[in-house]
């Protein structure tokens, strides 16, 4: 697994050092919150509804037991025994003191983590797909790119004041779990037609006010050429995006606004300056920081097990967890595993101090003590023996962790709402929550077969429900929370924008509604193949409009 | 009735806090109540005048009916959060 050079040491170090002074003066009085509030942010502390809240960074959604434990330990220490893991990899706390902020950061800072570039105008932590290494369809382990652009975009000084905020995932694979056509740029690792590696290019996704499927830029990027041209796409950004505007500042709109056309051709010519100059990526930093991401020793394994086909013949329940939350490994004889943070009635992506420990002894018993954070705000366990999945299983069990319902109705993404966020108009958790019980009977999530829900308490879209198969949004109506509902959205590699279906729904009736949309489908689908999304793009909306509003 | 009353946030723990007859409190029942406009207008002087003291960060004026804040989200603030009834200022008073 990666660990920091002796650069991120130091640099971690002293801003930890730096931020220690800056707390100090505001708390004494020397600095204004105004100009104490562009610091804190850098640092990733926010004042939301209740206190301060810290966004921890996880450099594309990949942790340590160590690191795991470390989270467990600031949950009990800092904040009130929790932590909430977020739909961009990240984790949460929603009670550190400011004056404790400091230390908090030391103790992140001696596992190699940190809180930068989680808030502000520039480019946030990097986003991967969470089966990185071990996906059985990946071309090569994106994490050795991610990794290259977060030493390249930590504290460039060239875009630490962008028009806005900038986001960047990446994937190798096929099957995009990164959602890289939402993000300000995505990148893929695809193959020419002579076989070589490297990137396509797709630029001004993303959700907001605005949702927009990005746009491809580039079909075919060679690895030498990536930090030159994300540099051009940046620099053009950085130039051209609007400052005057917030809502019309994301590098989403100066694409559509200049048209994909112009703006590829402003990138192109940039690039051009730029391409084989400091830039250029030598093959022998790639091979080392390649090797920082080489795999655990995995050992020489059949695939089948028969320990494995035994437990499954003989207990449905873990038969049944198999089938949602267990995925193919590259490796014979291993498996990914998915561990759901959306127990019936819990809040989605919450995990306690104890939660965290659990995972972290699991994933060293079990896992090469490897963690990934998805983007569905669960954990992923990357390389467990099949041979060893009962074991772990039984030990999920113990801890509440075992919930079956990975990619199904119970999987609900919510944002933190208005229980916790300063900008929310409407609850999301609790909407989660009434749905979450309205589909508790896991057979009748795996009937109703892979379906994702996404809620956001506002526009801002940070429950990512523009691309929910059902989405809701909260909005506020004379002081009381409404829902609106789209459907027929997706994060995959067939990204798509759902459509509002009608009026919105009051805080009560929303969760009657997502079940008609849901007993409508089952209705109507050919057969249990079809997934709803699949269903929806078939059908359209027509159906789903009448068994909402028929009655109203 | 409807009063204004002004709300904050403490500097050293991000805490909601009210301003009350005798400083600050975390108790949004002791807020001091705005009956007209010209009284609210003294009390959001008052806010900016601590915020620049550095007493506090980020004040505002809010409704508040009997001692319910008017808008839901006020609510949640003096209660804590709707699915986490153990925390918040809700928990030390059940």
């Amino acid at each position: 697994m990666y660990r920091y050079d002796e650069f991120d040491h130091t640099m971690v170090r002293e801003r930890v050092d730096q931020f220690r002074e800056q707390v100090g003066r505001r708390l004494s009085g020397e600095m204004t919150e105004d100009e104490f509030k562009p610091l804190r942010l850098m640092n990733g502390l926010y004042l939301q509804l209740h206190a301060y809240m810290l966004r921890v960074a996880i450099p594309y959604g990949t942790l340590s037991s160590r690191q795991m434990r470390t989270l467990a330990r600031i949950a009990r220490d800092y904040d009130k025994g929790y932590g909430h893991f977020t739909t961009r990899q990240n984790i949460q706390f929603n009670w550190p003191k400011l004056v404790e902020v400091p230390d908090l950061l030391a103790d992140l800072a001696s596992v190699e983590m940190h809180a930068l570039q989680t808030s502000g105008n520039c480019i946030r932590n990097v986003t991967a797909d969470p089966y990185a290494g071990v996906a059985a369809d990946e071309i090569e382990d994106p994490r050795i790119y991610a990794e290259i652009i977060r030493q390249w975009s930590t504290l460039h000084p060239e875009f630490t004041f962008l028009p806005r905020k900038f986001k960047i995932a990446v994937t190798g694979a096929e099957t995009d779990r990164a959602a890289v056509k939402l993000h300000d740029i995505g990148i893929a690792m695809v193959r020419d037609d002579t076989g070589a590696v490297g990137f396509r290019i797709d630029v001004g996704g993303g959700q907001g006010r605005t949702p927009i499927i990005a746009e491809t830029i580039r079909e075919f990027l060679p690895k030498q050429d990536l930090l030159a041209y994300l540099e051009a796409v940046l620099r053009v950004y950085n130039m051209l995006g609007r400052r005057d505007n917030m809502y019309k500042a994301r590098i989403k709109i100066l694409v559509q606004s200049e048209g994909v056309a112009r703006f590829t051709e402003r990138v192109e010519d940039e690039f051009a300056h730029l391409k084989g100059g400091a830039l250029e990526l030598p093959q022998a930093e790639m091979d080392r920081i390649r090797a920082y991401f080489a795999p655990p020793r995995f050992e020489a394994l059949a695939d089948a097990s028969d320990e494995l086909e035994n437990a499954r013949a003989a207990d449905a329940e873990f038969a049944a967890w198999l089938r949602t939350n267990v995925d193919a490994h590259k490796q014979p004889g291993y498996a990914i595993v998915n561990i759901s943070l959306k127990p019936v009635g819990g809040i989605p992506g919450d995990a306690s101090a104890e939660e965290m420990e659990a995972v972290a002894d699991l994933a060293e018993r079990y896992s090469f003590g490897e963690i990934r954070v998805t983007h569905e705000q669960n954990l992923t366990l990357p390389s467990v023996r099949k041979s060893e999945l009962f074991s772990l299983w039984l030990g999920l069990k113990i801890h509440g962790l075992a919930t079956a319902n990975i990619g199904h109705a119970g999987d609900i993404i919510a944002c933190p709402g208005l229980d916790y966020c300063n900008l929310a108009n409407a609850r999301s958790i609790p909407v989660a929550q009434a749905i979450g019980e309205k589909f508790a009977n896991i057979r009748r999530q795996h009937d109703i077969g892979r379906l994702t829900i996404n809620i956001s308490g506002c526009i801002n879209a940070c429950g990512h429900h523009h691309v929910g198969n059902i989405g809701l949004l909260g909005v506020e109506k004379n002081g009381e929370e409404f829902y609106q509902i789209t459907l027929g959205g997706r994060a995959d590699e067939n990204a798509a924008i759902g459509s509002i279906v009608g009026p919105a729904f009051s805080y009560d009736d929303v969760p009657d509604a997502v079940e008609t949309v849901v007993d409508t489908y089952l209705t109507y689908r050919e057969d249990e193949e079809e997934s709803f999304v699949d269903a929806y793009a078939r059908l359209g909306a027509t159906p789903f409009k009448e068994a909402l509003y028929a009655t109203r | 009735m409807t009063f204004k009353i002004l709300t904050a946030n403490r500097l050293d723990n991000g805490l909601v806090v009210y301003l009350g007859e005798t400083g600050w409190t975390a108790d949004i029942c002791l807020a001091r109540r705005a009956p007209d406009d010209d009284t609210a207008a003294a009390l959001d002087e008052q806010g900016r005048q601590a915020a620049l003291r550095n007493e506090i960060a980020d004040p505002y004026l809010i409704d508040i009916d009997d001692d319910t804040p008017v808008r839901w989200r006020e609510s949640i603030r003096a209660n804590g959060p709707t699915v986490r009834p153990d925390l918040g200022y809700q928990a030390s008073r059940s």
